[in-house]
């Protein structure tokens, strides 16, 4: 377990009466892409704003590094190397383009990431820095939002629902970014309705139903009927053999 | 001529406005809180200047210099312990704890000042002005004022957009929760946004004493005008302050014109019907009342 850089152990999330996440425990390794999948309502969501600290677990415990870091303060857990691209996206929307980027930037550690290599790593991005947020498609956005996060030079990038509300091929281009980011030493922990986007990228799947994990494996091992089966739920998954697509 | 004059004193009024104004846009634009004792610290800014600079030997025109300072410093030391203490629980509280911060201030201030009015002394540069038509007169103390809220927005403006720590105290009115994303202590925002507030309104208070006779309750109608000023120019928007303070200050006159009774009235009308008519104000954004 020593290259375990983020350790989830029996993991209880309450939303007031709700409980949306049972018990859940999991690893992210060093260089590793795990993917979260399950339905709407799973507490896939949840789960992430737990780690990066904009909720309170009922009980268990998160280690980064060995670390316990349930009680620390968001801000802090990004020093630590902790960074969620919220769900929703989420930009200044008061702000440009590089001043959102330059927000991210200005508490970051060192690192590979700068908003010149984020320049890079979007092309499209200098010629826009100055246009303001609301100005970008929705693709766009998404950009900016993992840019802002990337800048901060996490050890671990959250992603919390990277397709929401984008077109499919906008989808694909996001993600066929995942292993350059990987490239650089940045474990991922994706967070995905869109199963089949999910598991392409992942080195391992957990997936989560009603708040408690029904599976967990590497894709390769696992059958797209096991995937359904633990996505939607035993009568489910029998009753209407759909893609895993939610919404 | 005479129209001339009301537009040129309503415009020295409506600098001081703006001054007075500006932090509480702030506060309610960073911290969402709606600060009842502003009007309060800047008449204690203002007993601090007759009362305890003088103690220092420094004169009371120079006496800005010590308390906008310490009013930054008790602006974050406040905001940390009372204010934050409030927002943790739920917006509601920050009104009752503000108000009752309010009626703490004016009647400890009475307990020990008096209910007597108090003025900045400032020498005889009270009494000069600046003459360049008939009827004219530009008081040199109000253009003075005027001329310190152009430079405080000014100043505020371009901290707010080109330094890092700027950039976060609006990060953080967009989004709090996508600011600490980012790894901004909001606390220490928070923080730094009531310091620039008190100290804005400290200066507001002094500028106040030296225009005109303050006692402990002074504050309370200075926070209306202050808060006709913000939201006829618009929540968010510093030029939008500094307009609407002119608007305000322009109406007044107009109305005092009329009938120095009709001054407050005046002031209020044009609040209600830009309420009416714009309800975001001059230089808002209708998503701001959302």
């Amino acid at each position: 377990m020593s290259e375990s850089l983020l350790e989830v152990r029996g993991l209880t999330i309450h939303h007031g009466q709700l409980c949306a996440i049972d018990d859940v425990s999991f690893s992210l390794n060093q260089g590793e892409v795990l993917t979260m999948i399950g339905a709407n309502g799973a507490g896939k969501s949840t789960l992430l704003r737990t780690i990066a600290g904009l909720h309170h677990p009922t009980s268990g415990a998160i280690e980064f590094q060995g670390v316990d870091i349930v009680k620390m303060q968001p801000n802090r857990r990004v020093g630590l190397g902790i960074s969620l691209v919220p769900e929703g996206r989420r930009l200044f929307s008061s702000m440009t383009l590089e001043e959102n980027l330059q927000v991210g930037a200005f508490h970051a550690k060192k690192g590979p990431f700068s908003i010149e290599r984020i320049y890079e790593l979007f092309d499209w991005m200098p010629q826009r820095r100055k246009q303001h947020v609301w100005q970008l498609s929705g693709g766009e956005q998404q950009a900016v939002a993992i840019g802002r996060a990337l800048v901060a030079n996490p050890k671990v990038l959250l992603l919390d629902e990277l397709s929401l509300g984008l077109a499919p091929i906008i989808v694909e281009r996001i993600y066929a970014l995942v292993p350059e980011i990987v490239a650089h030493g940045v474990s991922i922990l994706i967070v995905e309705q869109d199963v089949a986007q999910g598991v392409t990228v992942a080195n391992r799947v957990h997936c989560l139903l009603e708040g408690r994990t029904s599976l967990t494996g590497v894709p390769a091992d696992l059958t797209s009927e096991q995937i359904d089966h633990a996505y939607f739920g035993a009568e489910l998954a029998n009753a209407t053999p759909q893609p895993g697509v939610g919404e | 001529m005479i129209w001339l004059n009301v537009i040129v004193q309503g415009v020295l009024l409506g600098g001081f406005y703006a001054l007075f104004a500006c932090g509480l846009s702030l506060m309610f634009g960073v911290l969402k809180v709606i600060n009842l004792a502003h009007g309060d610290m800047a008449v204690v800014a203002a007993y601090v200047a007759v009362f305890l600079t003088p103690h220092l030997h420094i004169p009371g025109v120079w006496s800005f210099l010590v308390v906008v300072p310490l009013f930054g410093l008790i602006g974050y030391v406040v905001q940390r312990t009372l204010i934050q203490k409030s927002i943790d629980r739920d917006p509601f509280t920050t009104l009752l704890v503000t108000f009752g911060l309010s009626v703490v201030i004016e009647n400890l201030l009475l307990e020990a000042y008096t209910a007597n009015g108090q003025t900045v002394n400032i020498g005889s540069l009270i009494a000069k002005s600046w003459h360049p038509a008939s009827i004219i007169y530009i008081s040199y103390v109000s253009l003075a004022v005027l001329a310190a809220a152009v430079l405080v927005l000014v100043l505020l403006q371009l901290f707010l957009s080109y330094t890092g720590t700027g950039r976060l105290i609006r990060a953080v009115a967009d989004d709090r929760e996508a600011a600490q994303l980012s790894g901004a202590n909001y606390r220490h925002i928070f923080g730094i946004a009531a310091a620039i507030a008190f100290a804005t309104v400290a200066l507001a208070g002094i500028a106040y004493g030296m225009m005109t006779q303050f006692a402990p309750t002074s504050g309370g109608i200075n926070l209306l005008f202050a808060f006709e000023a913000v939201v006829i120019g618009g929540i968010g928007s510093l030029w939008g302050t500094l307009v609407g303070g002119v608007a305000l200050g322009v109406a007044q006159q107009f109305g005092a014109h009329l009938n120095p009774q009709y001054q407050v009235l005046a002031g209020n009308l044009l609040f209600l019907v830009v309420l009416a008519v714009r309800p975001q104000g001059l230089f808002g954004k209708k998503t701001a009342l959302s």
